[in-house]
């Protein structure tokens, strides 16, 4: 099957100089789960089609381009249910598809790589930020987009530095996500010069979302629970399983925002940026999908428009060739965040700024200024080369 | 458009013994929503023209006798009589345009559409649109080749310079540059095309016959990171000795030498600085500094930065009266 697909490719490579000739065929998997889950707040629900949306406008974007050069890309989504095997649909996908984009959590991800290995199949991590994907269990055959927990903690540590707010109230949810992220957040308070000056958990003990008098309740509940803490700036929450932090905004016991997973919160993308020629990408994308851009249609752009940048530049769609170019020192990417996005050669990850919204405009961008590196200042967000436990093979 | 033009210079500028003439420099402030004009005798601001929503590209026409302005936010082209310095009419643009080029009779106008992949064009005389030609993504430098034969679009997610002929109206090159091309400028005699990428931190030199890009000007700055230097207008003295490139928020102007493509001098101007005009007697070059607010004026012969002046928000574009 590799043979055959890498034998149509190099075919149309050859004759792709005649315009007349058929396109170069780039064919890009995008792999998720069925279904969203449920969040709190009912304006902030991802859509169906979150993720693969941006991933269809790119392949627009590409194929815009392609015109010129002659070369078509296409998309297959492929929605796992309960009960399918990621692996083997992975194996299934790759068939027609030197490129795949997944939105997986970390052990599926991990079996995708391991099983797809020896294919080369090249895959764009665009929905995992656990950052033991770029450590630990790193994998040579992964490029990751979404960035990680640790870039996001930083993110916004800086900024709550650079604000001066440095006394924080930790604020953790009881899910295994939750504590990886307070962890980003007491990793960030100690580079960063933060302190926390005491942390408290908020145990998920089940029950609806959406009741009929759910304010009243938690208008009791969120005061009581932010009582009798310590002097401190700003609460910091880490609730990525959203029960409890976007309950916090005005309502704790002492006046004082909120940050992380609710009030001030770091993301790749927000549908209200638009510096940096954000409002043209931010325009196509309504026009295409009807809807907002979120960080991971974003996340899923990028991904896409790396592998259509690295086709237009090496005249190919061959994975191996695509692949070869990504690595190279000198390639970067324009995502619209304002200079240039370039991969981490020890863990494949994409170095990118990031966003600090409240949810209705972007506050800041981070790396903030000040926060100085000797290569690039966006690896002062996230785990650095000389901490890196990856080893890639 | 001469007058005063021998009069007060002497009395501001003691060592340039050279008297220059007053010209009128127009400034579009993209955020202020404003034009803002600056008399280049007195270096002063002698009006503030409210305009449209995001102004942006902006070029006098032909004639000297109107100022259009591209106000992207409000889909069209506004058109300034410098006389009345009152807006009097609207281009039809297409959606959000940004940069725009003339012929050089001043009959067409040649507008890129940011929204849309296309490039309107645009009968200066009849007030309508004639055609749109389809581009790449996100279409936003647009220059016209000496000869008028060949208009050039670059398209920043595209990556390109699209070379359209003006007779034909159709693409029939497109070559590839380095990462979001903004701006495009042909050297005088037509020998080369310089095309900056701002994200790939370049400005690609390229042969309009061959299309090929045949050399790179690379910018480097020591204390710099190299993320900062965004290459975004371009200006070609008109011997084609020298070029001027607007390197954004490295807040520098990097001094070419057109043969050998080096750089040999650095300006130190305002913050991210974006685009550029000379004054018609090329004694000096106004850039406009985006987040300063404010206006850099470069003695061109001595390659000093000699002023600066207060405009409005985020200023973007500059066009000299000619």
């Amino acid at each position: 099957m590799i043979r055959r697909l890498l034998g149509a490719i190099g075919l149309s490579v050859a004759v792709s100089h005649a315009l007349a000739a058929e396109p170069l065929e780039i064919g890009v998997g995008y792999l998720r789960h069925a279904g969203v889950r449920s969040t709190l707040s009912l304006v902030m629900q991802p859509a169906d089609n979150n993720g693969v949306a941006g991933a269809l406008l790119a392949i627009e974007d590409n194929n815009t381009t392609g015109k010129f050069l002659n070369q078509h890309f296409t998309l297959n989504e492929v929605r796992l249910k309960n009960g399918d095997d990621v692996a083997t649909a992975a194996s299934s996908l790759a068939e027609h598809n030197g490129f795949i984009v997944a939105d997986l959590p970390a052990d599926e991800l991990l079996r995708v790589a391991d099983t797809l290995r020896d294919r080369g199949t090249v895959l764009f991590d665009a929905g995992s930020i656990d950052d033991r994907l770029r450590e630990q269990d790193c994998r040579a055959n992964v490029i990751h987009v979404a960035p990680t927990r640790s870039m996001l903690a930083d993110a916004l540590a800086q900024y709550l530095v650079w604000k001066q707010w440095k006394r924080w109230l930790l604020v953790v949810g009881s899910h295994d996500n939750d504590k990886l992220y307070a962890d980003a957040f007491r990793r960030a308070a100690t580079r960063f010069g933060a302190k926390i000056v005491q942390e408290r958990t908020f145990e998920d003990t089940g029950g609806a979302r959406r009741t009929d008098s759910g304010v009243t309740l938690i208008q009791r509940q969120m005061p009581v629970f932010t009582q009798q803490a310590p002097a401190y700036d700003v609460l910091v929450a880490a609730d990525e399983s959203e029960v409890f932090a976007p309950y916090l905004p005005y309502r704790t016991w002492d006046p004082r925002p909120v940050a992380g997973s609710a009030g001030l919160m770091p993301t790749s993308w927000d549908a209200a940026h638009d510096q940096w020629g954000a409002v043209q990408i931010q325009n196509r994308f309504v026009k295409l999908n009807s809807r907002h851009m979120t960080a991971l249609d974003m996340q899923a752009w990028t991904a896409v428009r790396m592998v259509g940048e690295a086709a237009s530049r090496t005249n190919t769609g061959d994975p191996k060739a695509v692949f070869d170019f990504l690595k190279r020192p000198d390639f970067s990417v324009a995502a619209f965040k304002g200079q240039r996005l370039t991969i981490r050669d020890w863990n494949l990850q994409l170095r990118q700024p990031i966003l600090l919204s409240d949810g209705r405009m972007v506050v800041s961008v981070s790396p903030q200024e000040g926060f100085l590196h000797q290569v690039s200042e966006l690896d002062t967000l996230g785990v650095d080369r000389p901490e890196t436990k990856c080893k890639l093979k | 458009m001469w007058r005063g033009c021998l009069l007060s210079l002497t009395a501001l500028w003691l060592a340039a013994a050279q008297p220059a003439c007053a010209y009128t420099a127009y400034i579009s402030n993209e955020r202020g929503n404003t034009v803002t004009v600056i008399d280049t005798d007195k270096w002063a601001v002698i009006a503030t023209i409210k305009v449209g929503q995001r102004p942006r590209g902006i070029e006098f026409t032909r004639d000297g006798k109107f100022v259009m302005v591209a106000v992207g936010d409000d889909d069209t082209i506004q058109v300034i009589d410098t006389k009345t310095r009152q807006i009097v009419d609207t281009l039809p643009s297409g959606p959000d345009p940004e940069l725009f080029t003339q012929d050089a009779a001043g009959k067409i106008l040649y507008v890129a559409n940011e929204n849309d992949n296309t490039v309107t064009i645009i009968d200066l005389e009849k007030r309508a649109r004639i055609g749109d030609i389809q581009v790449g993504v996100e279409p936003e430098g647009m220059t016209i080749s000496p000869d008028g034969k060949i208009l050039i679009n670059t398209s920043e997610t595209t990556n390109m310079a699209h070379f359209i002929d003006t007779a034909t109206r159709q693409v029939v090159a497109s070559v590839l540059v380095d990462s979001r091309p903004r701006f495009a400028e042909f050297k005088h005699d037509g020998s080369e095309l310089w095309v900056s990428s701002e994200i790939g931190g370049t400005v690609s030199i390229v042969d309009p016959v061959k299309h090929a890009v045949t050399g790179k000007v690379t910018f480097s700055i020591p204390g710099l990171r190299s993320e900062a230097i965004q290459p975004v207008g371009i200006g070609i003295t008109k011997d084609d000795k020298t070029a001027f490139v607007a390197l954004g928020p490295a807040n520098r102007i990097a001094v070419v030498d057109t043969a050998s493509h080096a750089v040999t001098k650095y300006l130190l101007v305002g913050q991210r600085v974006w685009h550029m005009a000379f004054t018609p007697d090329e004694k000096y070059l106004l850039v406009t500094n985006g987040v300063s607010n404010d206006v850099s004026v470069i003695d061109v012969a001595a390659q000093k930065v000699i002023k600066t002046i207060q405009v409005g928000e985020l200023p973007w574009g500059v066009t000299i009266s000619p």
